[in-house]
This record gives C-alpha cells, structure tokens and sequence, in this order.
C-alpha cells in the first residue's frame, strides 16, 4: 500500500524525548502503593510456531474432533520411487497434489525443492545445502534477508505471548502461516464486526433499520 | 486536590445552566434509583486504601456473579516500575480486517449489539490523511482498491485533553503512560469524549449486554470490567494484560504483524526500535498531545 510521504508528519526528536521524559509527570495514586516489579534480566524462550502444513497434507477424513486428518510426509514419500526427477511445472502432477498453483516471481521448482529418490521430501539453498521442511523459514531468509531482518527486529510477521519475556515466553509466527510459499501474496479478506454505534452509521445508512438504534 | 463530586457537581450546575445541567446528569439520574448507598459513598480510586478497595472489588465480584451466574476475579493491576508503554503500526501491511477490533470487543468486555471496541478501523483515501473523512463502517473486502487502513484507538497522550477537562478526575495518567478511567467515579459528562481529538472514547448510553458465557472473567478494577450504564470507557493498551508481560489482545489478534507493542524506557525493546529505524510519526502532532502510538511505514 502507498501513501504520499507528503500526507504524514514525521515525530520530531523533541516530542520522543519529552514522551520518554513523561515517567516523572505521570500522576500515580495518591498513597504509596508498591508498584508491579521492573522486568527482570530473566529470559524465557521465544520459539516459532510450526504450522502442520511444513510436515503433514491435509486429507479429507475428519477425526474425532471434527478436524481433518493429516497425513506426514514421509508417510508416501518415504515408499515413494522419485526417481530423482522434479516437476517443472505444478500441472505435472497427477497422481498427487493435484491443482496446486504456484505462483512467487518466476521461481521455478528445484529454486526450492530438491530433487530426491523417495525419502522425506527436501528444500534446498543456493548454496546446495539441504533443508528439511520444518527448517523452511532459512529459505525464505535466503531470498527474503531485508523482511527477515525486519522480523527479527519484531516488526514483522506478529507474535502472541509475553513482550515482557521475563514474565513468560512468546511464539513468533512463522513465515508460511501467513504467506503460502507457492501463493506467497497476502491474501484479501472480508472484515469481521463492523461497528453497529448509532453515531457511526454512514448518512445512507443511518436510518436503515439497525436492530439498535 | 478537592475530588468531592458533589462540589465538583454543583460548580457544573453553575456554569452550564439549569437545563445543560439536567442534561448532563440524565445518565447519573437514570441509574441512581438503583445505586445503593454503598456505591454512592464509594471514594475515588486514589484515595480508596487497599482493603477498601478489595471490599469494593469483591462487591463488583458478587454483583457479576449474581447477574451473569460466573466466578468473576476482578484486581487492581498495578503498573510496573521502570515501564512506559507505547504502542507503534505499520500501515503499509494492514489491510483492514478489523481483527484487532475484534478482539478488543471479547478481550475488554464491549456490548455485543452495537459491536463496540475501543479500536475504530478507518477506511481512508490514499494520499489522503483527514480522520474526519475516514470510513469505519466499510463492509466490503479488503483491502479495497486506492485505499488504505488506520486503526485508531486511545493514543495514551501525554498531554492528555481529555484528562484535563474532566470536572471529578476520573480519569488520569497512571505511571506506565496509561490513561484509565474510574467507573465507579466518573458521572458521564462526557465533556473527555468531546475534548478526546482522536474519537477514542466511548459512552455507555445502556448498560453493556454480554451474553454470560462470553465474559471475560479475567477483570482488572480499571480496564475490562464490565461498565455500568452512563459512564465513559476507553482502550487501556489492555493493561489487565500488559502489566502481566503479555501482548495486548488486538496485537496477538493482528493476522498482518501490523502491530508492535513494548516499554520505550528500554531501549532494547522493539519498539524503541521501530523509532529509532522507521519513519514513525503521530496522528495530530501540532495539536501538541504528545500520543504514545506511532504509526510508520515499511519503507
Ligand atoms: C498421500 C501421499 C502423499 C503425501 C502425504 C505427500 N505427498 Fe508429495 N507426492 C506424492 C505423490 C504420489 C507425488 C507424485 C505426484 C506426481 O508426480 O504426479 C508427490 C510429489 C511431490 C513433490 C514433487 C516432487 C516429487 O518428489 O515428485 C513434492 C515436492 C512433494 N510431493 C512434497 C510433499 C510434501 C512437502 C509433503 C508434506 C507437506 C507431501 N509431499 C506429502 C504423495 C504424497
Ligand atoms: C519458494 C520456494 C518454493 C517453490 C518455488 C516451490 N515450492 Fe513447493 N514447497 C515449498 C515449501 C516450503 C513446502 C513445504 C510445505 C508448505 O508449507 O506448503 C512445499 C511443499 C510442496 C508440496 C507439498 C504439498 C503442499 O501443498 O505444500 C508440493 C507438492 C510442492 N511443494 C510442489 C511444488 C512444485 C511442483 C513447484 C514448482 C511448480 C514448487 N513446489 C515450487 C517451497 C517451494
Ligand atoms: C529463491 C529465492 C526465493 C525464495 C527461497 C523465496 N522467495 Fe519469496 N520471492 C522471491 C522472488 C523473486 C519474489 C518476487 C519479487 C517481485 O516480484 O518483486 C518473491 C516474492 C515474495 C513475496 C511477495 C509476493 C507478492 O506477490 O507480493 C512474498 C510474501 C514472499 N516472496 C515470501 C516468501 C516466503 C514466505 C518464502 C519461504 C517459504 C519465500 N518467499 C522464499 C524469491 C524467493
Ligand atoms: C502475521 C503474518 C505474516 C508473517 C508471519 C509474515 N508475513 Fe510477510 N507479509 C505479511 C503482510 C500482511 C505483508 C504485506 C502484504 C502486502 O503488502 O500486500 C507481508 C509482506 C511480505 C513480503 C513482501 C514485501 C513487499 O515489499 O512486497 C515479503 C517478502 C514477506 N512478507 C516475507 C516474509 C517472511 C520471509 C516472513 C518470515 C520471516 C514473513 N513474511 C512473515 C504478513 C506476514
């Protein structure tokens, strides 16, 4: 999304020291009640979520739960006589995986995937190196360093838990729970609770019969 | 500091006349049969000592129990030391899914049929920055060709108007930078939701209507509680959390990353980082409230 630069106002120096200065004018309560303790130096772990969708396929039996089966890997790929070949193009499957699409610049499969006699299906680096798929985010990072940057500094990709890890830990969300790494592009949604305040309706729709009004 | 409310309600009588008076006080009218001597008596957060206050949280804990049948834990959460929150937004990846509202609406209690949440998503022209053009009722897929997405809830100013025109101090500052209400104290003026440049506050026209199965049990004294009818709320960076080390609900909720949280006393921290790479800038600036939420571009 693009917005003119002109359109913003940047935060001036000045305002940001006088914010971080703020502590002092803040009026706390009255009596000396403690405060919460500072952060601590202790750090708990923060690991990255692993989507089931690097290791398993989905099928379309339901469990006990009311979720789908899903079925590893290995399970087919392991008895799976390759016979090293790649598919060029995602039409080239038949058999399985069948109306996959791929599209993420003009990568061609074996950018990613490498060529395997049965086994556990297997990514790659530029340089060779062999990924098993729950180590995907290291080929993301390959080709995306400045976003990979970006996430390690916490400003992309999310997280749930704790910002204050001495307090507990946090999950990062991994790269494919939000970007499918054949259809990397974020995809479009319809907006949840749209607000039904009496004041908020747009003029059209003001009178429009809303259950509250 | 004089925080008597009838003082401080007579002064109003004095100033608005008879009639804006009586038009002030309707909500404090139209709940005070019910109100019971107890709860009129009741003193100011501040000055409440810390048994007092435990009596008067296990009273609202009785009193959720007995309308919604639940096991309700109300606490005063105390902000932490060496702690100031701040809150930054990368409008170039949210696409306005109104997820964070979402979650705001469970996580903090809101009235289920005005869908209400401290969070309003507007809908805005790109190229455009006018909060008073933006769209928050938008029902259509997003994101939607030519626009862009601002996410607008209470900046925590550190020159908070709204905390200045209160009549009864009912709302302030706390040390940790968040502005929070007094509900047992505030008498619906709403003078802070006109003073409030961001439209961040909110007024309970009606008590809030929470299915009981939906309440969030896990109350603090001045955020989630559930509100009684005629007082004013508004976003706490959901401090019943985030005084505990956790994420705000609407960030861990952003299905984008849009959002980061964190204390810019450390600067470690993400989003002092986020200041120090990123061009950040504040909503309204030359209105010279000083809101701890940045907003900021990836580029
Ligand atoms: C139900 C069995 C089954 C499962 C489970 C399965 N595959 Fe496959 N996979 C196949 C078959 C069969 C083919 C060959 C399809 C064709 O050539 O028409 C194949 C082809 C592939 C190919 C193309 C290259 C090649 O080896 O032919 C890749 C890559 C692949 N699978 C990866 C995976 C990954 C990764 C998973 C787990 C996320 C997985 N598969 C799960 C059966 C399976
Ligand atoms: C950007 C790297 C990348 C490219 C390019 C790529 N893949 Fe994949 N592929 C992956 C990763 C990572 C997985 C691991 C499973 C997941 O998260 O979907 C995967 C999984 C698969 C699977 C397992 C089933 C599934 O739906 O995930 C198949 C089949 C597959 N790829 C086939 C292909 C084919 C055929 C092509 C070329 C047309 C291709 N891939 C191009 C990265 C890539
Ligand atoms: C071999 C290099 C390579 C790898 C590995 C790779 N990408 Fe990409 N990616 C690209 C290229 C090239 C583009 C296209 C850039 C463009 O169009 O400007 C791209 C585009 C993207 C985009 C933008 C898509 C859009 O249409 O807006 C996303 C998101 C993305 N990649 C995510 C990922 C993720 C997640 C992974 C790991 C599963 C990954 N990439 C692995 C090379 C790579
Ligand atoms: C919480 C969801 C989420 C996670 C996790 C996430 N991203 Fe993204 N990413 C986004 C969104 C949203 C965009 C913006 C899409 C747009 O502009 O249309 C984006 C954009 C991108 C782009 C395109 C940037 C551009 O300038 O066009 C790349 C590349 C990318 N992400 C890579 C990654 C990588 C690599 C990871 C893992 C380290 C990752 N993302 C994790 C949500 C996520």
């Amino acid at each position: 999304m693009v917005l003119s630069p002109a359109a913003v106002t940047p935060v001036t120096a000045a305002l940001l020291a006088s914010m971080l200065g703020a502590g002092a004018l803040a009026c706390g309560r009255d009596q000396p009640e403690p405060l919460r303790p500072a952060p601590g130096d202790a750090e708990s772990p923060v690991t990255v979520h692993q989507p089931p969708s690097l290791t398993s396929v989905e099928t379309k039996e339901i469990d006990g739960l009311g979720r789908p089966v899903r079925v590893a890997c290995v399970t087919c790929h392991s008895t799976r006589d390759a016979g090293g070949a790649l598919p060029t193009s995602a039409n080239e499957l038949r058999e399985f995986h069948v109306g996959l699409t791929v599209r993420h610049g003009t990568l061609a499969c074996a950018s990613c995937h490498a060529a395997r006699a049965g086994g556990e299906p297997m990514l790659h680096l530029a340089t060779g190196e062999e990924l098993r798929t729950s180590e995907t985010m290291r080929l993301c990072a390959q080709c995306h360093g400045p976003k990979l940057r970006e996430y390690e500094a916490g400003r992309h990709g999310g997280m749930t838990g704790h910002w204050d890890l001495s307090q507990g830990p946090r999950t990062r969300n991994h790269c494919v729970d939000c970007h499918d790494p054949h259809v990397p592009a974020f995809q479009p949604s319809v907006p949840v609770l749209r607000p039904r305040d009496r004041f908020l309706a747009p003029p059209s729709a003001a009178h429009a019969g809303d259950s509250h009004g | 500091m004089d925080k008597g409310r009838r003082r401080a309600l007579k002064v109003l009588g004095g100033t608005l006349g008879a009639g804006a008076f009586a038009a002030a006080l309707a909500p404090l009218r139209a709940w005070s049969k019910s109100l019971s001597v107890e709860q009129f008596l009741q003193k100011h957060y501040k000055e409440l000592s810390p048994s007092e206050l435990a009596a008067t949280m296990r009273r609202h804990e009785r009193e959720a129990k007995a309308k919604y049948g639940r096991d309700v834990h109300i606490e005063d959460v105390r902000p932490m030391e060496g702690v100031q929150f701040g809150y930054a937004l990368n409008l170039s990846v949210c696409i306005g899914c109104r997820k964070c509202a979402e979650a705001c609406h469970h996580e903090n209690n809101h009235d289920r049929k005005t869908n209400n949440s401290y969070i309003r998503v507007l809908e805005m022209e790109q190229g455009t920055f006018d909060l008073e053009k933006g769209d928050a009722t938008y029902d259509h897929p997003v994101p939607a060709p030519g626009k862009y997405y601002l996410p607008v809830q209470c900046q925590q100013c550190d020159n908070p108007p709204c905390v200045k025109v209160c009549p009864v101090q009912a709302t302030w500052k706390e040390r940790d930078g968040i502005v929070v209400v007094d509900y047992d104290w505030c008498i619906g003026c709403r003078y802070c939701e006109a003073a409030c440049p961001y439209h961040a506050r909110r007024f309970n026209w009606e008590a809030p209507e929470i299915p009981a199965d939906e309440l969030n049990t896990e109350q603090a004294y001045l955020s989630n509680r559930v509100r009684p009818q005629g007082v004013m709320e508004k976003c706490t960076f959901c401090l019943h959390r985030t005084r505990k080390g956790l994420l705000p609900a609407c960030l861990e909720a952003c299905p984008t990353g849009a959002r980061v949280f964190g204390n810019l006393a450390d600067p470690e921290s993400e989003i002092r980082r986020v200041l120090a790479n990123k061009r950040v800038f504040v909503l309204k600036e030359d209105l010279g409230t000083k809101p701890r939420f940045f907003y900021f571009f990836d580029t």
